[in-house]
């Protein structure tokens, strides 16, 4: 009951923080998508890293260091430090600029003016927004499957309604649990906008990153059992298999692939909005510079803690060995008092809903600009029914998320591959619009279409994610090289495109004159 | 040497780094090796918060050699044209 009650302390903690910073709304939906553009440099670096650290980065990362082992960090994390501030870098910037001087709110916003096409939005906003489905669901999932986790036992049977307590164990039911949080993170997106949900994702980073260090140390001191803390490491470290900390099982192939993976961070609607609320282009050079090191900081001690999972110093049940989704929670849950549980909890539950609230934020936002205001006509709605249009939207898209988490569930690791792999296929997309004077309204159809068309087939053919090897094999010379679906999605789309506005119409003199305007080189 | 002429020597300088960070992260000759750095980090891990920390790096002097002050202008002059915010 103290881990609850820490739990439901911390939530009321972050409706208030909701609720404070609704006092300083001035009531314009440019505020409330934008936050009128006032983001500061050490805001932009919290609010940018706690929307791409998601329950991936914590819960999935912990559970795939566990089946996987070390070579994790590698798939994913080093090499997203690297191409993470790259786009902030040659993207970021850039739009920001074209946002600023164009007043652009959304990615769509960006596309129909850059390719001087009205229809692009009709085909981009399904495309963006089906993408997003499965990064929500993967935060919907594990705050989920977490809290149950973490308060097994709390419950006798008979608590809640029959139908709820089916492998509940004693905890919070998933499904209740699941709820509660999309109704939270609800609340304070619709009382604060995006300047309340800058002003949570700031507050979750901060709490997440202490409470993940401090995590790691009672962790480690625990399993360990020594009385200094390095000794404890060792001891830890030294009871894992020799394949747990080596790649031997992994494909090099597939290694180098993943590569592509994080260029997904390109063409998050979520990050494009984030990028606009920025103070000025020079806010950039501290999240540019920090992500990375604040990449490590939180992915490494999940690593190691999910490779002394896999250890004979802990017995999982086999729920738990199991379920890569549940291994950090059961060691927060086991090797920790009620309180530290209830704090621990708090922290991985922060960074889930600091990247939930930006892509709650991002659907309204785009359905209201992209969809509402921009085929509806601009004075058809007041500022009052633009934002409660927004926020029908997005109580729709939370409603259909959730009833996909009641259903199989995949792992939260698999389940955001695919998610990053679409939006990393699109990148190409983002790269020529602002780099490539050639780029056809006809090359960046094509391009979206196969985008689009090859998720599909792919993600058709790995049994909807159920496949966790899913790879595409190349027959070269007799041997197979198995890379990652993302790589030939990312070829095909950039192909498509390229040969398709190189023999279609060139754009308007004026539109390059807009995007590309000649610089004096003094 | 112009402003112009700086920038664009500072950006390949960037572009040569990161492409050798991309180099390096494939690091093949890790892949068997089942050492402890410090007794506690798996060698494969350490390499790999050494690739985060030379990013880091990478990015801090990317902002101070090339950082494209220009956009920052190029906005402002844009907006004040246009005589408010966009």
């Amino acid at each position: 009951m103290i881990v609850l009650g820490i739990i439901g302390g911390y939530i009321a903690l972050l409706l208030c923080l909701g609720l404070f910073s609704s006092r300083l709304f001035k009531g314009t939906s440019k505020d409330f998508m934008l936050a009128s553009h006032s983001i500061g440099p050490f805001m932009l670096l919290m609010s940018l890293f706690g929307t791409t650290m998601t329950a991936f980065a914590l819960v999935g990362s912990t559970g795939e260091a566990y089946v996987e082992g070390a070579g994790v960090y590698g798939l994913l994390a080093s090499s997203s430090g690297i191409i993470h501030s790259l786009c902030f870098f040659i993207l970021g910037v850039k739009l920001w600029s074209l946002g600023k001087k164009y007043g652009y709110t959304t990615q769509i916003q960006y596309f129909r003016d850059r390719l001087q096409s009205d229809k692009i939005g009709v085909l981009l906003f399904p495309v963006l927004v089906g993408m997003v489905i499965p990064y929500l669901l993967i935060g919907v999932m594990a705050s989920g499957t977490f809290i149950n986790a973490v308060t097994r036992g709390t419950f006798e049977a008979g608590t809640f309604p029959g139908f709820l307590e089916e492998g509940m164990n004693g905890g919070v039911p998933k499904s209740v649990a699941s709820l509660i949080i999309c109704v939270v993170v609800l609340i304070y997106v619709f009382f604060g906008g995006m300047r309340g949900t800058a002003w949570a994702n700031t507050f979750q980073t901060c709490v997440f990153m202490v409470l993940g260090v401090v995590t790691f140390y009672v962790i480690a001191m625990k399993l360990g059992g020594e009385e200094t803390l390095m000794a404890s490491l060792r001891k830890a470290s030294a009871a894992v298999d020799a394949d747990k900390l080596t790649r031997m099982h992994m494909s090099k192939t597939q290694f180098a692939t993943y590569f592509f993976v994080p260029l997904s961070v390109g063409m998050f609607p979520h990050l494009f909005q984030h990028w606009l609320t920025a103070k000025s282009a020079n806010s950039f050079k501290l999240p540019v510079v920090a992500h990375p090191f604040f990449i490590m900081i939180v992915w490494c001690p999940c690593i190691l803690i999910g490779l002394w999972a896999s250890t004979d110093l802990i017995n999982l049940p086999p729920p738990i060995a199991n379920n890569p989704n549940a291994i950090l929670p059961f060691m927060v849950n086991k090797l920790n008092g009620p309180v530290m549980t209830g704090l621990l909890s708090a922290g991985v539950l922060a960074a889930i809903m600091s990247s939930l609230d930006s892509q709650f934020l991002c659907l309204g936002t785009m359905f209201t600009e992209d969809i509402v205001v921009h085929y509806g006509g601009k004075g058809r709605y007041s500022e009052k029914q633009t934002i409660m249009i927004a926020r029908a939207f997005i109580i729709a898209i939370v409603a259909v998320v959730y009833a996909f988490s009641l259903f199989e569930p995949r792992r939260v690791f698999t389940l955001g591959i695919w998610c990053f792999s679409g939006y990393a296929s699109l990148f190409p997309l983002v790269f020529a619009s602002l780099y490539w004077k050639k780029l056809t309204k006809a090359g960046a159809y094509a391009a979206v279409i196969t985008c689009a068309a090859s998720w599909v087939y792919l993600f058709r053919e790995s049994g909807f994610g159920s496949n966790e090897k899913f790879t595409v094999d190349f027959k070269i010379g007799g041997a197979v090289y198995d890379t990652m679906p993302v790589m030939s999605m990312f070829f095909l789309t950039a192909i498509v495109m390229i040969v398709v506005s190189l023999v279609t119409p060139k754009p308007t003199e004026e539109t390059l004159q807009r995007f590309f305007p000649e610089k004096s080189t003094t | 040497m112009s402003n112009h002429l700086k920038l664009k020597q500072g950006r390949l300088i960037i572009a040569g780094l990161v492409i050798l960070l991309i180099i390096l992260h494939q690091d093949n000759w890790n892949w068997n090796n089942s050492n402890l750095v410090f007794g506690f980090i798996p060698v494969t891990l350490f390499y790999h918060m050494c690739i985060s920390f030379s990013a880091s790096v990478i990015w801090f002097m990317a902002t101070r050699i090339a950082w494209p002050d220009d956009v920052e202008d190029e906005a402002l002059s844009e907006l004040s044209e246009k005589g408010g915010d966009a």
